[in-house]
Formats: C-alpha cells, structure tokens, sequence
C-alpha cells in the first residue's frame, strides 16, 4: 500500500520552514509526519498529512512548488537488525532508497518507517513476496490516533 | 455561453487595406508625410532646427526618400535634456494627451499627441489587432497598465475602434485577471509575454485550464520575447500568441505587428518609416543584415520624431509575407543595443540566459540576473523560480537540475554562472514587466 507524500520547495532562510506549517494549522490540517532535506541554499520540507489534496490545494493556492510522491510506510521490528531484514529483502532488485524517515512513537515492538524507493511498484512487489508488511493511509491514521 | 475556442478568420478590415498598397504607391506616400513632417519639425522644434543647420541641410535637400540618411539622428537623451516639452512641434492648443515612459535614472521623458495624432495611433493599433485576426465580436482584456504607460490606452482605443468588446482591467490584481478572463469569455488578451506566462500558472493552481477557455488570441509587447517562448505560451493556453511592437518615443504600441502568419511584426510604413543602422558606424544596412531599428515618424505632428535611434537590434526581412502584405517586417527583436552585458569581457544579453533555460525542459522563464563584483571580478548569478512542473522531492533531482540549467547557459553565454533557485513569486516584477537584470556593480 503506498501513502502520499507532500514536498514543498523552501528556500534555506530564517522563517522559510514556519509559512507553509502556519499554513496547514490555520486550515486544521495535522501533520502525520514530516522530514527537511537541506543544502546551502534550499530545502525540501516532505510531510505526510491526513487529507493529502487538501493540503496540496492549499499550499499551491498560496504560491508554494508542491509535488506528492508515493512513499511507502513499513513496519520494522523494534530490535537490532530489524531495518537490516528490510534491506536485505531489496538487495540485488536494483530497488534504490533515495530517502527513508521515522514515524515517531511505537507500536507492540514495531518502528513505523517512511520509503521513498526509486520504483514504488516494484518495491511493493518485492516487499510482499518477503512477507514484509506495509501500512495504507487509513491504517496509518487509525494507529497514529489509537 | 460557448466556452469552446473559435478558430474562424474574419474577412479583412477595411482599414488593412493600407498594409497592401503596391510598394512605388507607398514610396509616394512615404516621400509626401515625411517632406511634410521635416518641414513642420524644421519650423517648430529648436533642436532640430539647429542640427540640421549644423550639417547646412535644409528640408528642401530631401530630392528623394532614399535622402532620409542625410537627416541627423535622434536619441533617448534629446528627450530627456529637452523634458518636458523641448521636442513639441505643436502650440499647448492643439496638445491634448501626455504620456511618460518611467526612466532608468532621473526624469522620465515625456510625449505628446494631437488630437489627429491620437487618432493615427488608434488606426495603428486597430490595424495590429485586425493583422492577427482580431475582430469586432471579440472580448478584449488590457492588461497593459493604463496610465502613464502608453501600453494599457494604447490598445485600448484601438480595440474599441475595431469595434471590439474592451474590458480595461489594466494591469496587477493576477485572481481577478483569471476570474474575469474566465466569467466575461474573454477571447482576446493583450499584455506582456512574461505577465501572461505567470498568469497560467497562476490559473492553473487556481484549478483553471487555459485551453478550456474561450480565449484565442494573445498580443504580446513591451519586452522582448524568444520564440521558444511563444512555443511555451501557445502550449500552455492552446492561443495564438503574436508580437506588437511599439515605443512611447514613437507613439507607443502599434509601430509594428504580426499577421496571424507570425513570422515577424509588420511595420506600419505608411505612418513610421524603417532603417537598420550599424551602431557603431551609423552607416545603414541593407535589408535582411542585423542592426540597430531607427525609425522616422511620418504623421506625427505633436512631436515628430526623426531617425529616432530605438537600440532594438532587428533585420528589416528582406522577402515579402506569404500574407501578402507590402509592408516590411522587422526580424523579431530579442535584444537591445544597450541592455548588453559585459561580464569578465564577454557581451551578455538577457535573453541569451532565456534561451538557455528554456533549454532544460520543464523551466518557466521567470529568472533574474544578478551581476556583481567581488574582489575585481565580475560575478553572474542566475536566479530561477521553481515552479511544480519543475520540482523534485529528491534533492539528488535538484542539484542535477541547477548543474543542467548552468550547464546550458555555459554553453550560450560562455560565461559559467551560479545558478540559485528561489521560490516561486519572489522575483520582482514590476508594472507586468519582469525585471531581468540587477548590476549592482560600481564601475
């Protein structure tokens, strides 16, 4: 199951980073999770929020370069070699991670994980055949609730 | 309301008539208005009174149009060291319109019309519009600024006097533009190429397809623009996207426009008489060699222009429209004699860095070139909007696309610039016109 996930372009300066997050509090709009790529001189803020087109709506409408990418969200075994077991599922696939981030908190030992493989689809394939379980956007909101 | 495209071409306008008169006819005609206007400029404008006695010319030396090359020229800075009214051939009496163009440092410059002035100018103009097939039945939206500015009346009258249904939005306010151009069917829009792309964009992230729209026709002035441009317009709006061609010195715009063949503005010969010139030598150039425009007013009585060096860089075509037009075309002008750039010695032009972003697919040309000097050397950095089309949400994809974009303008320029992406929307823009350039050296 793959989630959808909002980058907004930010330029790397005091206050770039609280517009776009002022933006989505004001239109009650809670943010699931979120991650910052930074270089010297832009930033790429990546969030995961419940109503993803809402949100998209809303940044766009207020000038701000967004694109929503698929993401995959897995469960990983709270313990050592619990993200190395994923890894070695896509070994050899030529499956590239370009980008992987946390869900914080836990859940009955398990981390929750955020992907953002090079081939979402084959990644899907590969993670199902290892038995290796995703978590929809539905699922996701209800632990992120519980 | 048919909110479907019309591609129908009208029947000609009965004042296009004049782009098709035999060229020995319009000869004759040009010969006539500009003994005339030498006349009346000799008699009434001081300065040029005392240049042409300088040189012991008097306008009864003209024998020939071809003599037009004994005139003495005239430049952006007689306007200026004349301000306000230095260069009027008219009493006060029989003025009755102002306009100014916003100068670079210091006064503007200012230029008058009389009543029949205005009237040669709203022919022009009607004229243009009727040349890209613009007729009485369409929905005109200004967004040229009114004012000041000649581009917002300018095409205004002229629409009006095509009979056309004008809405003078003016310029600014982008929503309300979209939400007008959308609600009154608007078929036909007049403003700058870099304004009207900012104004898809903009409708697009209000949820708007352009090409869903009625609109057809875009008239396109006041800035240079490429044709890799008009490539991008006509793709994001599903229009037609013609050149007008015009300046405040000589009337405003309307000195030249393209038919729906596009391929070059067509000048109003009948009422502003061409050159091309070598800048440097002032020698003029055959047709079909590159130089810089001078053009002669040849009705305007308020304030006659002569040989009015524009800086705009062009060729006169030296063939004949398949639209069957006498009048010449200028080559379409992307740059001027003065808004080059020498950085580290090499001569740059703005829209050499258009070109080259254009290059690298999925990059809308709203860009500033910010030179500088650091430590006695010159700096060139490019600024780029990320639009959406355009951005990534790896950083790997960016850094590929700045190290593209410099890549590209290397390879036009020579020059290798730092390229810098800002947001989208934090570029200056001022008036519709982008601003393209800040030298903040001191030289």
């Amino acid at each position: 199951m793959k989630i959808k996930q909002l980058s907004v372009f930010l330029e790397n300066k005091p206050g770039a980073l609280s517009a776009p997050c002022r933006l989505l509090a004001r239109a009650d709009i809670n943010i699931q999770t979120c991650s910052l790529a930074d270089t010297r001189e832009f930033g790429i803020l990546r969030l995961v929020v419940e109503d993803t087109e809402k949100a998209r709506r809303l940044l766009q409408r207020n000038g701000f370069a967004v694109k929503v990418t698929d993401v995959i969200a897995l469960e990983v075994a709270d313990e050592p070699g619990g993200l190395a077991a994923i890894l070695d599922a896509l070994e050899g696939t030529g499956i590239n991670i370009e980008y992987a981030y946390s869900f914080s908190g836990r859940t009955k030992g398990h981390a929750l994980l955020l992907f953002r493989f090079s081939d979402p689809n084959a990644a899907l394939q590969v993670l199902k055949e290892r038995n290796i379980n995703t978590v929809g956007s539905e699922e996701l909101s209800r632990r992120l609730k519980g | 309301m048919n909110m479907s495209k019309n591609r129908e071409i009208p029947p000609m306008h009965p004042a296009s008539a004049v782009d098709f008169l035999p060229p020995a006819q319009l000869r004759d005609v040009q010969f006539t208005r500009l003994k005339d206007m030498v006349q009346r400029a000799f008699d009434h404008v001081t300065l040029f009174r005392k240049r042409m006695d300088e040189q012991k010319l008097k306008p009864s030396d003209l024998r020939t149009l071809d003599d037009i090359v004994k005139l003495p020229f005239t430049v952006k800075t007689d306007l200026r060291d004349t301000y306000p009214f230095g260069l009027c051939a008219s009493p006060m009496s029989e003025i009755v319109r102002f306009h100014a163009s916003s100068g670079t440092t210091g006064k503007p410059i200012v230029v008058a019309y009389t009543q029949e002035d205005l009237n040669d100018w709203t022919r022009a103009v009607l004229r243009s519009l009727a040349a890209c097939g613009v007729h009485n039945g369409d929905i005109v939206q200004v967004a040229y600024g009114y004012g000041l500015f000649t581009g917002g009346l300018g095409l205004h009258y002229g629409a009006e006097a095509l009979g056309a249904s004008v809405i003078p939005i003016s310029g600014g306010n982008t929503d309300r533009q979209i939400m007008v151009m959308k609600d009154f069917g608007v078929t036909v829009v007049c403003c700058t190429p870099s304004y009207f792309l900012h104004l898809i964009d903009r409708a697009g992230e209000m949820g708007i397809n352009m090409k869903e729209l009625p609109l057809r026709i875009g008239v396109f002035g006041a800035e240079p623009w490429t044709e890799d441009m008009r490539e991008r317009i006509e793709a994001g709006s599903d229009i037609k996207a013609y050149d007008i061609y015009g300046l405040s010195e000589i009337v405003g715009p309307g000195v030249a426009n393209e038919c729906t063949h596009q391929a070059g503005p067509h000048i109003f010969e009948d009422l502003f008489y061409p050159e091309i010139i070598d800048p440097k030598t002032l020698e003029p150039l055959p047709d079909g060699t590159e130089g810089e425009l001078v053009l002669t007013t040849l009705c305007k009585r308020a304030m006659p222009m002569i040989r009015y060096r524009t800086r705009d860089i062009t060729a006169l075509e030296p063939t004949r429209c398949a639209c069957g037009r006498t009048l010449r075309r200028i080559k379409r002008i992307g740059r001027r004699s003065d808004d080059m750039l020498i950085i580290r010695g090499v001569n740059l032009f703005p829209s050499q860095i258009e070109a080259a972003l254009l290059k690298v697919e999925g990059t809308l040309p709203h860009y500033q070139i910010i030179v500088d000097r650091q430590k006695d050397l010159d700096t060139l950095e490019v600024q780029v909007e990320v639009t959406a089309d355009a951005f990534s949400d790896t950083v790997s994809a960016m850094e590929q696309m700045k190290k593209r974009l410099a890549h590209s303008i290397e390879g036009i320029t020579g020059l290798r610039p730092a390229v810098k992406l800002v947001a989208p929307r934090t570029l200056q823009r001022s008036e519709g016109k982008a601003k393209r350039v800040i030298d903040k050296r001191i030289m």
